[in-house]
């Protein structure tokens, strides 16, 4: 049985010029995922958020002040050739990076909690469980069965709603097909944004939004062709899959870190 | 001299018996600890193996003795005329009321059974409590489209022969996960023969790991990092094959 399935690439591009930081994302993403929240959600080393807005400014005073809302899943990264900082450091092979979604998976009955992936995730993606979820009153009755539900002393974060993926996939086999179009697989905070900032799709497929705007350049590691698109920490060389647009440089420069004077161009 | 000889000799006798009586007792002692060895030994094999599998899993009978045979029968399509997908992809799994209540809206037979379901179930419109002896833990995704559709695996390779069931077996549950004892299968020390004797992980990977043994090829795009110094050679072609030895954990797990 010799399959000829073309390797997918699922990654996002989030416009932040449409960004209007409402965070509806974030409670999208929390109810799908069956993200616990806790009693005192200002306290952020308890906090769990697979997808948070982050706010920019540009440390000017009015009248040049500006701000911008970063949101900021899992970035997914392919590193080179799978090798995600938090994949390689996993001593449980409890994370790992599929070559045939480029999705990087976290599998938390097999976590034990020794918390190298958030050490080594620079983008603080990920999250630890200190307590077992509490859910208020019956609303464990509106939980996603889709998603399980995690324990106390593991690490979480975003799948890029991988289940989305699964059940999508479920339908196409029923139909006797193998691949996906492009709205049959759409994340939740994708769907939730009223400004439709966010765009998720497969970075391999030239038909995909995500890849035409992003312009990917494969050769190069992915890096965007689009003079607007920057990546987060671009030098690391994580290679992650979440593209930011903004026409704006001081954003695109504050995705990276630069030394002061260093190269006042940039790279974008 | 002579008397005092004798009882030099009597002496030595004496000492002789005294000996052979302590090597006898030594003997003795020795029997009992192996008794009790032997005696703790069997008790303990006993308790593991027989008395503490006959606690750790309750007995549950199924609410309705179900005979599959004479819906087999009965039926057109085999398994899939009441374990059927859904358009979306689903699997329907055990069948709700409603779709029993499709032939079973009055009594048809004569079995008490049937008599019963009809009577508590389909008259009051409560759907049947079955238990599901192939209910997986919460952590696994188990897709039975791909299985069936895309693999073409037969309901019996996990599943066994229910089909030719007459009589719904007793259900046990571990009452330390609350798992049926499918999932671990009916021998305690993990044996099996037949591939639906066990539902767990090693044996979901066991039929991965043979079906990744034949190549399935992927076709991909290089994309090596160019700045980056490399160990190896780029590929020089821009569709490149490569055989995906594992599956990603995200296959089976949510």
């Amino acid at each position: 049985m010799e399959e000829h399935t073309k390797a997918k690439k699922y990654g996002m591009v989030i416009d932040l010029d449409k960004c209007t930081g409402c965070g509806a994302c974030m409670a999208a993403c929390m109810a799908e995922n069956n993200v616990p929240f806790k009693k005192d959600e200002s306290n952020k080393l308890d906090s769990i958020t697979w997808m948070r807005v982050y706010k920019l400014t540009n440390g000017k005073k009015f009248p040049e002040a500006e701000i911008c809302y970063i949101p900021r899943p899992c970035m997914h990264c392919e590193g080179d050739h799978g090798h995600a900082p938090c994949v390689s450091v996993c001593p449980a092979v409890a994370t790992d990076y599929s070559h045939e979604t480029g999705i990087v998976s976290q599998i938390y009955t097999r976590c034990f909690g020794c918390r190298y992936c958030m050490a080594a995730c620079p983008y603080h993606a990920r999250y630890f469980n200190w307590w077992d979820p509490v859910w208020p009153d019956g609303m464990e009755k509106y939980l996603s069965p889709n998603v399980s539900p995690r324990m106390r002393g593991v690490v979480e974060k975003c799948s890029f709603c991988f289940h989305r993926y699964q059940l999508a996939m479920n339908k196409a086999y029923v139909e006797g097909h193998r691949e996906l179009k492009e709205d049959e697989y759409q994340t939740s905070c994708t769907q939730a944004c009223p400004a439709g900032a966010i765009i998720f799709g497969d970075l391999n497929n030239p038909g995909h939004a995500v890849c035409q705007i992003a312009k990917p350049d494969h050769k190069h590691g992915g890096r965007p062709m689009n003079p607007n698109a920057f990546r987060l920490l671009e030098r690391l060389g994580t290679n992650p899959k979440v593209y930011y647009l903004s026409s704006r440089r001081w954003v695109r420069r504050a995705g990276d870190n630069y030394i002061k004077d260093e190269g006042k161009q940039g790279n974008h | 001299m002579s008397t005092l000889d004798d009882k030099s000799e009597e002496t030595v006798e004496q000492v002789e018996t005294t000996k052979s009586t302590g090597k006898e007792q030594k003997n003795g002692s020795w029997g009992i600890v192996l008794i009790f060895f032997v005696i703790g030994l069997v008790g303990s094999l006993a308790v593991g193996w027989w008395i503490f599998p006959k606690l750790l899993y309750s007995q549950k009978k199924q609410p309705i003795d179900f005979n599959h045979v004479i819906h087999v029968a009965a039926v057109e399509e085999g398994c899939e005329s009441c374990h059927f997908f859904r358009e979306d992809g689903s699997f329907s799994g055990v069948p709700k009321l409603a779709q029993c209540v499709d032939c079973h809206e009055e009594v048809m037979g004569e079995d008490p059974n049937e008599a019963k379901f009809v009577e508590e179930y389909v008259a009051k419109g409560n759907e049947v409590p079955w238990l599901v002896y192939s209910r997986q833990p919460d952590c696994v995704f188990f897709s039975h489209a791909v299985h069936v559709k895309m693999g073409k695996v037969d309901c019996v390779t996990c599943h066994g022969h229910i089909g030719e069931s007459t009589h719904s077996r007793v259900y046990e549950e571990n009452r330390l996960t609350g798992y049926s004892r499918d999932i671990w299968g009916k021998n305690i020390a993990g044996l099996k023969k037949n591939t639906w004797d066990r539902m767990k992980m090693d044996d979901c990977a066991e039929c991965h790991a043979e079906n990744k043994a034949v190549p399935k090829i992927v076709e991909t795009l290089p994309w090596p990092i160019s700045w980056m110094p490399r160990p190896y050679e780029k590929p020089a072609s821009s569709q490149i094959k490569v055989h995906i030895e594992k599956d990603a954990c995200f296959v089976c797990h949510k």
